[in-house]
């Protein structure tokens, strides 16, 4: 999950502009640092070769240049602040090659929800792409508020109930990372590690093929059994009984998701996470 | 009868907060025992407990910073403790007992420890450095203290009945809603700052208008000690900022009890109009809690350096422009909220603006220290470890501050490191110099110098070994508040974080040494003179400990670093002039307002968090009550005869007629 063993293109961009970043405020820090040490060493009290110049209180020159270094600074890295917010914004597009895919993830109370809508299937906790394609996130909270994060694959989003926030990723290498929540949900808030599975483009259709085989319906029905408070260990996959279901969602047709029962009138609450240990 | 409350509020079947909770109740009972038995009750009451002095509200509030420091801190040890050995198991604490902890640790450590340290702080020193003789409202301030007291007393008392709040120490709507916080955690959370934020806001309003009206002559504003100009501005910056606060709290607090929807999922409300309003509050915070830390350092580097603090208007310039651009950024805290690019680049660009005057501000102490004849005495030391550890801090936060790198920072580890190394490298070094710099002038004698430098070597090495680990973490992908995780590349730093813990506790015993060390030794470290550091501004040309009235004399100050200023005229000029003739003086009389008002706040904030209505009212009627009686006084003052200050003033002046002319002689 290294920030700086990008995956994709925006994780990529987004580490460069971090490490460019740092190399370009380092360049004044450190000259800074060691001539603070410096100083303070050399005109300490016990030093008979330092110059005491008690008087030496103000001078507009050295004014000019402490106020002209730092804003020097934060011109340049404000211009790459400025080009990165744009060229990096989350909902902006990130062209990759063959159709893009398009994933609607829903945070549910401790899991994720991975709606594939045009292949009429969904995935809990694990989100299988094709490398190359770009992945169009459309995101959704049933409940509280997370955050979807694939460190290696670049940007975060929050999830939020009742509204759909939008993110733009890609993935170049086949292989296996891994995504998490990094917005603190409620107990269970650990366990929403899910495994991302990026596989060739030309066994995306096969996984999907197989998926849609599979038993288990998500309807309506299914989603708010899903949604109560828990902890999902397994990796269960459902055929998509209706497209629109994540519309339903987050216009809140379906409503929010529960959340823990009160085991007692006093005020300490207990919740499904500490059931499904 | 007792609303929510039973006997299942005890958590009997945790053993760690219910132990912890007896230890502590055992010690208050303890203390107070003691107190009751030697007789002390009377003096605590009349002395400390109903004071309006400035200086003992302000050691108080310092006493009350420290306690809770160690109550935030065992937190801290529990949660590195926690991380250290929850990879691939549930470590020892279960998740509803983690997530009370670090939510607890943070609202401790901003409101119980950060606040009323550098409002104590400002409290004893500000009205000394300005010449005067207390604050502008002495009663308010004791009402301040004690409601900020109480509110830590609420955050404590969650730990043995009922349980604080699992969300987080801003708790976030909806998770901070009733419907998936139904306990009464978030409001004893909630109710705590509802009460300690009036305490905070009056104690804004009093040192604002104390810096504004009330200066001695002379002492106009670009004669003030820079750490009064820095009370100016963080003060400022709380009665601006407090209400935003309350007030979002307020509309929390009326969707839990009365079924409002201002941040509910349901009905309209708007979670990301929580985090708006918080983060208007809360981003200024950093500053109200930084701002009076420079002004420490500022002090600091400038005495021990035997020189006035270079570029003296720049840095007034500087602070006073973080005072305003630090209103400008909240934005930063949600950039990936999902606002567009131009909000996302418009709040970068401001944020890293205030790198600019912080940036002026370190430059400025290094130019204080060039030419200058450094003593490294222990509050030398934490500013130059500061200014050190403080640039790394900057450095991470402008870096959070470009939106990309925060799309992939925000939440994580490194951002716990991030504001960690600039808490507790700026605010807590800056809180720690302070308290080494003035405990002379509060208690008449100097701090042990031994135990004093290895605290800071500990805390300073302790830190870096620390929260360097969580920066690497945050690179590798953790984020915060995790209280258990499967990732084995994050498992070494969370172990190597876990042994800096230690060897930051160890700093924190070798600091309580220090002062059991320094009481014992007392009179061979006494302070005579009132200066023991050769020192600049005015607190040090009266007594240690300074009489309740501060100066016989209102100080005539004639340029900046007015007391330095005044000793090297001395020097010129005879000593040996006749004593001047003494007036009575008028101080304020001490007053229970303060203590009584809190008791009763306590009282209905306890019934509010548990619903026990007749309580509430019963409560509420006191508290106003209180006042009441307060404003319909009759006597407000008591006077000081010429005479008593007369014998007070002689002491001091000859032991500092001797030290001056000892100087002279060498």
């Amino acid at each position: 999950m290294n920030l700086l063993d990008p995956q994709g293109p925006v994780a990529a961009a987004n580490s460069t502009i971090l490490v460019d970043s740092v190399f370009i405020m380092l360049a004044i820090v450190v000259p800074t640092i060691f001539a603070i040490l410096a100083f303070a060493f050399w005109f300490r009290a016990s030093n008979p070769k330092a110059k005491f110049q008690p008087d030496f209180v103000y001078s507009g020159r050295v004014e000019m240049v402490v106020w002209a270094i730092p804003a020097l600074t934060v011109i340049l890295l404000g211009g790459v602040a400025w080009i990165g917010s744009h060229r990096l914004d989350p909902a902006a597009p990130v062209p990759g090659t063959g159709s893009p895919v398009r994933i609607q993830a829903v945070s549910l109370d401790w899991k994720w929800l991975f709606i594939y809508p045009d292949q009429r299937i969904a995935t809990v906790n694990t989100l299988t792409v094709p490398a190359g394609a770009e992945l169009n996130f459309q995101l959704t909270s049933s409940s509280v508020m997370n955050t979807l994060f694939i460190p290696q694959l670049g940007s975060m989003i929050y999830t939020m109930n009742g509204m759909v926030t939008k993110l733009n990723l890609r993935a170049d290498n086949e292989g296996k990372l891994q995504g998490l929540s990094a917005h603190f949900s409620g107990d269970g808030f650990p366990d929403m590690m899910f495994d991302v599975n990026v596989i060739s483009p030309l066994s995306f259709p096969d996984w999907v093929a197989t998926t849609a085989k599979t038993d288990a319906v998500l309807n309506e029905d299914s989603y708010k059994k899903l949604m109560q408070q828990g902890i999902e260990k397994g990796r269960p996959t459902y055929r998509l009984d209706d497209p629109r279901l994540f519309d339903l969602i987050a216009t809140q047709h379906i409503p929010p998701g529960p959340g823990p029962e009160l085991a007692s009138e006093a005020g300490r609450s207990h919740s499904g996470a500490h059931d499904a240990r | 009868m007792l609303g929510k409350l039973d006997w299942s509020a005890i958590p009997l079947d945790q053993p760690i907060p219910l132990i912890a909770g007896a230890v502590v109740l055992v010690a208050i009972l303890g203390v107070l025992g003691w107190v009751v038995v030697k007789g002390h009750l009377p003096y605590l009451w009349h002395e400390w407990i109903t004071s309006v002095d400035h200086k003992r509200i302000g050691v108080m509030y310092i006493l009350l910073a420290s306690v809770m420091l160690l109550r935030g801190g065992s937190d801290a040890i529990m949660m590195r403790i926690q991380q250290a050995v929850a990879y691939q198991s549930q470590g020892y604490l279960p998740p509803e007992h983690y997530n009370q902890i670090f939510s607890a640790h943070g609202t401790i450590m901003i409101f119980f420890v950060a606040m009323p340290f550098v409002i104590g702080l400002m409290n004893l020193i500000v009205p000394l450095q300005l010449g005067v003789r207390d604050v502008a409202f002495p009663t308010l301030n004791s009402v301040g203290f004690w409601l900020t007291a109480t509110g830590a007393l609420l955050v404590n008392l969650s730990l043995v009945i009922g349980e604080f709040a699992r969300t987080g120490w801003l708790a976030f709507p909806p998770l901070s809603e009733l419907s998936y916080s139904p306990g009464v955690g978030v409001d004893y959370y909630a109710w705590s700052l509802q009460i300690s934020g009036v305490g905070t806001l009056v104690a804004g309003i009093n040192l604002v208008t104390t810096v504004l009206k009330l200066r001695t002559k002379g002492m106009n504003y670009l004669r003030m000690p820079m750490f009064c100009w820095t009370t100016l501005a963080s003060n400022l910056l709380i009665v601006a900022a407090f209400p935003i606060l309350t007030a979002t709290l307020a509309m929390l607090l009326l969707d839990r009890y009365l079924g409002f929807h201002f941040f509910t999922n349901e009905a309209g409300g708007n979670v990301m109009m929580f985090m708006n309003l918080i983060w208007a509050w809360g981003h200024p915070e950093v500053y109200i809690l930084v701002l009076p830390a420079f002004g420490i350092f500022s002090e600091v580097v400038s005495t021990f350096s035997g020189k006035a603090l270079f570029g003296y208007r720049s840095m007034v310039l500087a602070t006073m422009a973080i005072c305003v651009i630090s209103f400008m950024v909240w934005l930063h805290h949600f950039f990936t909220m999902g606002a567009g690019p131009d909000v996302n680049a418009i709040f970068g660009i401001a944020s890293m603006i205030i790198a600019v005057p912080t940036g002026v501000k370190i430059y400025n102490w290094l130019f204080t220290m060039y030419g200058g004849r450094i003593r490294f005495a222990t509050p030398m030391l934490w500013a130059v470890g500061f200014m050190v550890t403080f640039i790394i801090g900057g450095l991470t936060g402008v870096l959070v501050a470009v939106p990309p790198a925060d799309f992939m920072l925000h939440n994580s580890m490194f951002l716990v490191a991030h504001f960690h190394n600039v808490i507790i490298g700026g605010v807590l070094f800056g809180a720690f110099a302070g308290f080494e710099y003035w405990f002379p002038k509060a208690f008449g004698f100097r701090l042990d110098e031994r135990w004093g430098k290895l605290a800071f070597w500990f805390t300073f090495l302790g830190f870096y070994v620390t929260f360097v680990p969580l920066y690497v973490a945050g690179m590798l992908g953790m984020t915060r508040r995790m209280q258990h995780y499967d990732v084995a590349a994050w498992r070494p730093w969370m172990l190597v974080a876990a042994a800096g813990m230690a060897v930051l506790t160890i700093g924190v015993i070798c600091q309580i040494m220090q002062l059991v060390v320094s009481i014992r030794n007392r009179e061979a470290l006494r302070d005579r003179t009132g200066d023991p550091w050769d020192g600049r501004s005015l607190e040090w040309a009266t007594s240690s400990p300074p009489p309740v009235f501060n100066f016989a004399f209102d100080p005539d100050v004639r340029g900046e670093d007015a007391y330095w200023d005044m000793k090297a005229h001395a020097q010129q000029q005879s000593l040996e002039h006749d004593l001047p003739e003494y007036h009575d003086i008028e101080m304020p009389r001490n007053s229970p307002t303060g203590f009584v008002c809190a008791f009763f706040a306590t009282i209905m904030g306890f019934a509010l968090i548990w619903h026990i209505w007749w309580m509430v009212i019963l409560g509420g009627i006191g508290a106003v009550a209180t006042f009441v009686v307060f404003a319909w006084r009759d006597h407000d003052e008591y006077v000081i005869p010429a005479g008593e200050v007369a014998a007070i003033d002689r002491v001091n002046i000859e032991e500092r007629r001797n030290l001056v002319s000892m100087a002279g002689a060498v």
